[in-house]
């Protein structure tokens, strides 16, 4: 009974030292975060300490990255992501994201996580309603298109991962000129391969930010770290794991610098 | 005075004390849904008229919906038909917001299925959700984790105009609920049928997971203990919608329903959840419950009768979306995300403290009194006082008349062989191929991921199996790999042809999907839906299927823990086919082991058994729907055949002999075999003349024929002795049918029939077969090039 995210009990009670995990990443539970114990795990998989961050609170606890998870905080009110863009923790995370000295913290926004990200200008555009105006989960193909960036060292160029997808409101959106700049900057970091499945413009899983420390993410990598209860794959049902890869590249950046 | 309503704001003030003095008044109990018999007996209880908020109680706790009034003296027997073997891993039974089983190492789990169909009809989208909303409450209240819903759903005929405006609405409110609780949808069914247009069946199972010490009861212990109500404001919605709603048939004549039905917050339910858990974490709460079905009405009764027996409220305190509601209105009000809990005063401070973290609304209500009266008060008036055991245990108790309908013995001689429908059937390899087609195209039979792909199955990492696979299956223990397995079957067909053999079929597919996944079946849980009690021929049909269910489950050793009556399922007049769902909940001792329903691409060449004998069995099969068919007698249940077919299942996949297996049902041989191969897009090389010499049946039977006690199993050649060992010593039949074949993607059937095979291409059948919902509902997930050109 030893898991560090039980399932039972008070999630954000202190976590189970491990010995192994040198790094610390923030996994941020908001008022309807869904996936903040999955979050945790796919962290403790991929060799580093989940520390629970409470929305509330304005202590990131020297933490070396943060993870802000899916979910529907607030309910999806006014927009998704729009009312925890303005939680005291937010605040703290946009300034150690874009500390001017300094490393800057690398942050990864996943599903309602990207949409904070970009409620709070961290990334450029935003997200709306699916094209087909329902929610969608799938197993979902992704490329990777840029391994630069601290959630992606570890991915060889143009990788294919399967990743499950699960929204309501993952159709990305920027306007013309943003779109230019990210494709010319190689900011798109994961495009959708296969059927569009949310009407995302030129097909955008996921971008970067300009210095490639914040991550947004519409798929959910934290759901493809175990297997027997991820994704299908070509080794068999609900075995993919490619979704671990995205942890243990911060993970190994944060121990020697990205590769 | 016109005559009152329990709106009427002359109603504020109907104290105990004027009811007293004004014995004449009359009062709207035929409005509220009482007969004059129940009122009269309120009379009697309380000595003197109720008061219109006492009325409003005893309206909704009397309800049919609350208190099983026609269908206690048949459910008696799930407590009666139970063995002390069966009751060994029982920790709560019937009568708790759900019952509760031993998992071992000190876990339990606790799960339900409960009926939101009138409400679902009503307004499809607000109908579905608070059924989510209301099941994985009685989940919370027992003191643990909801970890998965499970949604059994029956609409009208596909094509009929009412379906286009149901079913969509009932996906999105399940899915706009239940994703937004972070709770994984494992499964469920999906059936159309034209007795169902007008009255869809919308059921909804929740599971749960506590350590032993964590369950809780709905018992107010403790004079002197607070009484809190929390979460989501009372408002008006769902007044009435146990009783006017939920136990009367809809009729065109009555006015609109629609302010029964509640409206649903998923984000406030979502917050409850995890403020429950601290709460029970820091055992902070002595009693709780969940207030679904008459509100305030049925908390506060319950609470009382099961505790120390007397309650002293303050109905004024409660905090109100609409401060115009009158009295009566609060205490019916169905409004969701609300619970009531009773706290030591010692730790009054420390359970606001929760509250203000989790940004919860509170109000102190009351307290613990050893009275045995349930006293409230509106602005220091008692407006009610009331023994609460005679509103929450004491309601009326009916024997309905019930006889077999006069038209049950000439429906069970219209067998299909020998009606039109059973002529001309399909015989050689050519018909027969076009025959599987046309079955796994049919609505029944077709993918449903158009639905399923609405709902998230992922969240939680703990997901072994989902839909489309025979269970749910999910790890409760990431340590050791402890978990449960679930279905939901019912097969109304069945039931309509005979209610008792109906009901232990669909015990029987539920046990048998459940051992199909690999775990051990432990327990039920049951959702009887039914047409109107008042009509003596339905009546029957609830006897019979009560009597089955509760014959079934201790033949094979499953107690019943828990479970919901829907009647008035009904119409204009047209009762629903008898729908007896049945939900079976297994154990795994490690998920990992869980076997999947079809084959993959490593399993080349994998040995393809079939476990079981085929007999003529097509009366209320699937293929003779095909051909409009209903008469006859249903396929023969032998429970322990299920049991031994079970216990091989169980022990392949423990020893790890099995990499594939998929139950025998609807569709038999034919439709496993296709979903076997859809399920990775892997095909097989089979044949039937094997099945046909040893069971005396031709080639079409022996692929459309349901006979029960039947699965198909996918093994290495490696393992084929051990296996066949296995099932010999038990003398159960297995014979080798095929081989998987993963080169070819194709389903090859070979048989002694003219052209002497047929073959499926699986690419093409699976785009025939995922194409049946989406061409009525819509694509889902597709790229709509010219609409996004336009933006």
């Amino acid at each position: 009974m030893s898991t560090e995210t039980p399932l039972i009990g008070d999630f954000r009670a202190a976590p189970a030292a491990n010995p192994l995990g040198g790094a610390r990443i923030g996994v941020v539970t908001f008022p309807g975060t869904l996936d903040d114990r999955d979050a945790a795990r796919a962290v403790r998989l991929g060799g580093g300490t989940a520390v629970p961050l409470w929305h509330a609170d304005e202590s990131l606890q020297n933490v070396d990255a943060i993870v802000l998870p899916g979910g529907f905080s607030y309910g999806d009110y006014l927009r998704a992501g729009a009312i925890a863009r303005f939680a005291p923790m937010m605040n703290k995370i946009i300034d150690a994201a874009t500390a001017s000295s300094g490393t800057r913290l690398p942050v990864l926004g996943i599903c309602n996580g990207f949409q904070m990200l970009t409620e709070s200008h961290l990334l450029p555009g935003s997200m709306v309603k699916n094209d087909h105006l329902k929610f969608l989960c799938r197993d979902q193909v992704l490329r990777v298109e840029n391994t630069s960036t601290a959630w992606t060292s570890q991915f060889t160029a143009d990788e294919l991962i399967a990743v499950p997808l699960k929204n309501q409101d993952g159709q990305y959106l920027a306007d013309p000129a943003t779109l230019e700049a990210l494709e010319a900057e190689g900011r798109v970091v994961f495009r959708y391969v296969g059927e569009n499945p949310n009407g995302s413009r030129n097909g955008i899983a996921g971008v970067t930010n300009e210095t490639g420390n914040v991550v947004g993410l519409m798929p959910h990598p934290e759901h493809a770290v175990e297997a027997g209860y991820g994704p299908d794959d070509a080794t068999g049902m609900r075995s993919g794991t490619d979704g671990l890869t995205i942890f243990t590249s911060v993970i190994a950046s944060l121990a020697g610098g990205a590769q | 005075m016109s005559e009152p309503t329990v709106t009427d704001k002359e109603f504020n003030i109907d104290t105990v004390e004027h009811a007293s003095t004004t014995p004449d008044t009359d009062l709207p109990w035929a409005a509220l849904g009482l007969k004059s018999d129940e009122y009269d007996r309120i009379v009697t209880i309380l000595g003197r008229r109720p008061t219109a908020a006492e009325l409003a109680m005893y309206s909704v706790m009397w309800s049919e919906h609350c208190s099983y009034k026609s269908s206690k003296v048949h459910l008696r027997q799930f407590g009666e038909k139970v063995t002390e073997e069966m009751k060994k891993d029982l920790m709560v039974g019937i009568g708790e917001n759900a019952g509760v089983t031993n998992l071992g190492d000190g876990w339990a789990v606790t799960f339900k299925i409960e009926s939101h169909n009138h409400p679902s009809f009503v307004e499809p989208y607000q109908g579905a959700a608070t059924g989510v909303g209301g099941i994985v409450r009685d989940i919370i209240s027992m003191g643990a984790r909801p970890v998965a819903v499970m949604d059994p759903l029956r609409f009208g005929d596909i094509d009929h105009p009412d379906t286009l405006r149901v079913l969509p609405g009932v996906v999105s409110g399940i899915g706009g609920y239940g994703n937004s609780l972070g709770l994984p949808n494992i499964g469920g069914e999906v059936v159309f049928d034209s007795v169902y247009q007008d009255n869809p069946l919308v059921n909804a199972l929740a599971v749960g997971v506590m350590r032993h010490e964590d369950i809780r009861l709905a018992n107010a212990s403790g004079v002197g203990n607070k009484v809190v109500l929390f979460g989501a404001r009372t408002g008006g919605d769902g007044i009435g919608g146990a009783s006017v709603l939920a136990s009367e048939s809809f009729d065109d004549s009555k006015p609109s329903k629609r302010p029964a039905v509640q409206v649903g917050d998923p984000f406030a339910e979502k917050v409850l959840i995890e403020c429950c858990l601290e709460l029970f974490h820091a055992e902070l709460v002595e009693g709780i419950q969940d207030l679904g079905a008459a509100g305030i009405s049925c908390a506060t009764s319950e609470l009382a009768s099961n505790g120390e027996g007397g309650m002293h409220v303050e109905l004024t305190n409660v905090l109100l979306r609409d401060p115009s509601l009158t009295p009566g209105e609060i205490l019916m009000s169905e409004s969701q995300e609300r619970m009531m809990a009773v706290v030591t005063p010692a730790n009054a401070a420390e359970f606001e403290r929760v509250m203000a973290k989790w940004e919860v609304e509170y109000s102190w209500l009351g307290e613990v009194t050893d009275t045995g009266r349930l006293i409230i008060e509106w602005d220091g008036e008692t407006i009610v006082d009331v023994d609460p055991r005679t509103v929450a245990h004491d309601g009326p108790v009916y024997e309905r008349p019930y006889h077999r309908p006069s038209w049950q013995d000439s429906l069970q001689a219209d067998t299909f062989r020998s009606s039109s429908a059973g002529q001309d059937l399909p015989q050689t390899a050519q018909e027969l191929g076009g025959a599987v087609v046309d079955l796994m195209t049919s609505p029944n039979m077709a993918d449903v991921s158009w639905i399923t792909d609405q709902f998230d199955r992922f969240v939680g990492g703990n997901t072994a199996l989902s839909q489309p696979d025979d269970a749910g299956v999910i790890r409760v223990d990431e340590e050791t790999g402890l978990g449960v397995a679930l279905s939901t079957d019912a097969n109304a067909r069945y039931a309509y042809l005979d209610p008792y053999t109906g009901a232990q079929l669909a015990l029987a597919e539920s046990y048998r999907n459940v051992a199909t996944s690999g775990a051990i079946p432990m327990a039920v849980s049951d959702c009887l839906n039914f047409g109107s009690p008042e009509d003596p021929e339905v009546m029957w049909q609830f006897a019979e299927a009560v009597r089955g269910l509760a014959d079934g489950c201790q033949e094979l050793g499953v107690p019943v823990t828990g479970g919901n009556v829907s009647l008035y399922n009904q119409t204009a007049g047209r009762a629903i086919h008898p729908t007896p769902v049945v939900g079976v909940l297994g154990k795994f001792d490690d998920v990992g082991r869980r076997t999947p329903s079809g084959f993959e691409r490593w399993a080349d060449g994998q040995a393809i058994y079939l476990l079981g004998t085929t007999a003529d069995e097509l009366d209320g099969s699937e293929f003779a729907r095909g051909r409009d068919h209903l008469g006859g007698l249903p396929p023969k249940v032998d429970l322990q055949a299920e049991k031994m077919l079970g216990e091989i299942l169980i022990n392949a996949s423990r020893d790890g002999m099995i990499d594939a297996a998929h139950d025998l049902s609807e569709g038999g041989l034919a439709a496993g075999l296709a979903e076997m191969g859809l399920r990775f897009g892997v095909g097989a090389r089979v044949a039937v003349d094997g099945i046909c010499e040893r069971d005396g049946v031709d080639p079409f039977t022996a692929l459309f024929s349901e006979s029960q006690a039947r699965a198909l199993v996918a093994l290495p050649r490696s393992e084929e002795l051990r296996f066949t060992d296995m099932t010999s010593a038990r003398g159960f039949a297995a014979l080798r049918i095929g081989v998987v074949d993963a080169s070819s993607g194709d389903l090859e059937v070979a048989g002694p029939y003219e052209g002497g095979s047929f073959t499926l291409g699986l690419d093409e059948l699976r785009e025939a077969w995922s194409a049946v919902i989406p061409s009525r509902f819509g694509t889902l997930g597709e790229a709509t090039e010219a609409v996004r050109q336009e933006k």
